[in-house]
């Protein structure tokens, strides 16, 4: 055997390549992950169709009863929490899953780009999802009559940066924990147990004693009941935030120690 | 000449296999280092803990002179990675994704140039699973080349390839090699090492079973031979 042509000995070292600096890397990884969320057909379903889906239904029949008080500016909200945790929660956990069996998270660690870009990429592109979300249903809440009460909008906005981060958490949480089919089956079947049983859009107020117990410590009632509180009365919810906060901290703590990136 | 990889004595255990049993390897700066064994010698191991993808449990690692585990952006953006699972994301278009893995860098390589290079604008704006293994392959060597890296690892880069693409792909490496760069590749194939390797290492059951210049390492044999001498010897 012979050596080829050695090339090194005639080469001059390459010049030191430089990293973009950061925020325009993350904002490069911010811009793929929600162009790829929202051309994502099964994602953009359960991002934007059923929560629109929802809300019309919910105003066209006059079941669940959702309490007391203008029905519309009960609905709106509700539907803005569900908007939360389709696109923080489930859709987040899906592609999470899918792109660590494609190896994608681990390619994507080995740039400048780095773990930590990929996950401020993510949580960016989330609240850009949310944003088209709460924009989509807030017009047709408007067109439909939906008062929401001004001071209560900065409230909202906290709990929607709240509720952002608990359920990326749990997204994070259950796709370190599963493989992608299994993340596909259980961020689903979670997303449909959020919008029957969770608190989410039909208040606890109106869930029998026992439910309503349950659905107090979870976090969809949390973002749910803050959102509500906020838009349709214009008051801030200390314990519905406080919820929110116990599960994006516990939620952080444990895919902190049990995510991984690679299958 | 200095190393621009360094290997000692690594070990890397996964329950109850250890993939990495102590060995040592390095790749000269400015070589095409070649990196040969069978299924489960340790190769992707080794690099994988080259790139930071993985913690070694024992010995070191260090390129261009840093632990990749903890390396910080600035060193990542000095190495180009080839991962063997691929690592593009199903749903993007090879150009779309060339383009946005070219924006992590401050001075990319031309991507329009590079994609023609390897014949990937020909399938440009077909999605990501609707790629065959050797089209995946093409783009993946794009998207570890984009940064102009100054050490490049590549998985067995030609797997799945036409001999067309095989032959781009070797004058491609020789081009980065020209330009300065480190190459490390991991391969199966006998013809990719005699065509490329400045620099040879053969890995048998997690330990090293040769290393140094072809010369060295094959004398007035074949390679084949050599190789398969050195690898039957350490099977257990």
């Amino acid at each position: 055997m012979t050596t080829p042509a050695p090339g090194p000995a005639a080469a001059a070292p390459p010049s030191m390549p430089l990293p973009a600096p950061p925020r325009k890397r993350v904002l490069a990884q911010a811009r793929f992950e929600f162009a790829a969320l929202l051309a994502n057909g099964e994602q953009l379903i359960v991002s934007l169709v059923l929560p629109l889906g929802a809300l019309i239904d919910l105003m066209a029949y006059p079941t669940p009863s959702l309490g007391t008080g203008r029905r519309i500016d009960l609905a709106v909200p509700g539907v803005l929490a569900l908007c939360v945790i389709s696109a923080a929660f489930t859709a987040q956990a899906i592609a999470t899953g899918f792109d660590r069996r494609y190896a994608v998270l681990r390619l994507l660690g080995t740039t400048p780009l780095g773990r930590d870009g990929l996950l401020w990429g993510k949580a960016l592109a989330t609240i850009g999802v949310e944003i088209v979300q709460w924009i989509v249903i807030g017009g047709v809440g408007l067109a439909l009559g939906w008062r929401p009460v001004p001071v209560g909008l900065l409230y909202a906005v906290l709990f929607l940066l709240a509720g952002t981060w608990a359920f990326v958490a749990l997204a994070l949480l259950l796709a370190g924990l599963l493989r992608a089919e299994g993340v596909l089956a259980v961020a689903n079947l979670l997303w449909v147990m959020f919008l029957v049983l969770g608190g989410v859009i039909v208040p606890r107020s109106t869930m029998p004693d026992v439910a309503a117990g349950i659905a107090g410590i979870l976090p969809s009632a949390a973002l749910g009941d803050g959102l509500r509180a906020a838009l349709a009365e214009g008051s801030f919810s200390p314990l519905a935030l406080v919820v929110l906060l116990v599960w994006g901290a516990v939620a952080t703590a444990i895919a902190g120690r049990t995510f991984r990136w690679s299958d | 000449m200095a190393a621009a990889v360094e290997i000692v004595n690594l070990t890397r255990r996964f329950a109850t296999v250890t993939a990495c049993d102590g060995l040592s390897w390095s790749a000269p700066a400015g070589s095409i280092t070649i990196v040969l064994g069978p299924n489960g010698a340790g190769k992707t191991t080794s690099v994988e803990c080259a790139v930071g993808l993985q913690r070694p449990d024992d010995g070191t690692v260090r390129v261009l002179g840093t632990d990749p585990w903890l390396a910080p952006p600035e060193h990542r953006a000095s190495v180009g990675v080839m991962l063997q699972a691929g690592g593009l994301p199903n749903g993007s278009k090879p150009l779309r994704l060339l383009n946005h893995v070219a924006s992590f860098y401050a001075e990319p390589a031309d991507v329009g140039a590079l994609a023609a290079r390897l014949g990937i604008d020909a399938f440009a704006g077909t999605t990501v699973r609707r790629l065959s293994g050797g089209q995946k392959q093409r783009v993946a060597l794009a998207a570890a080349l984009i940064g102009r890296p100054r050490v490049v690892f590549l998985d067995e880069p030609t797997a799945g390839l036409d001999p067309h693409g095989r032959l781009d792909v070797y004058d491609l490496l020789k081009d980065e090699q020209a330009r300065g760069a480190t190459l490390v590749v991991t391969t199966h194939s006998f013809e990719e090492a005699a065509t490329l390797a400045t620099h040879l290492v053969v890995l048998a059951d997690g330990r090293t079973a040769a290393e140094g210049t072809p010369e060295d390492v094959v004398g007035s044999n074949s390679l084949e031979r050599v190789y398969f001498d050195l690898t039957r010897k350490g099977r257990r």
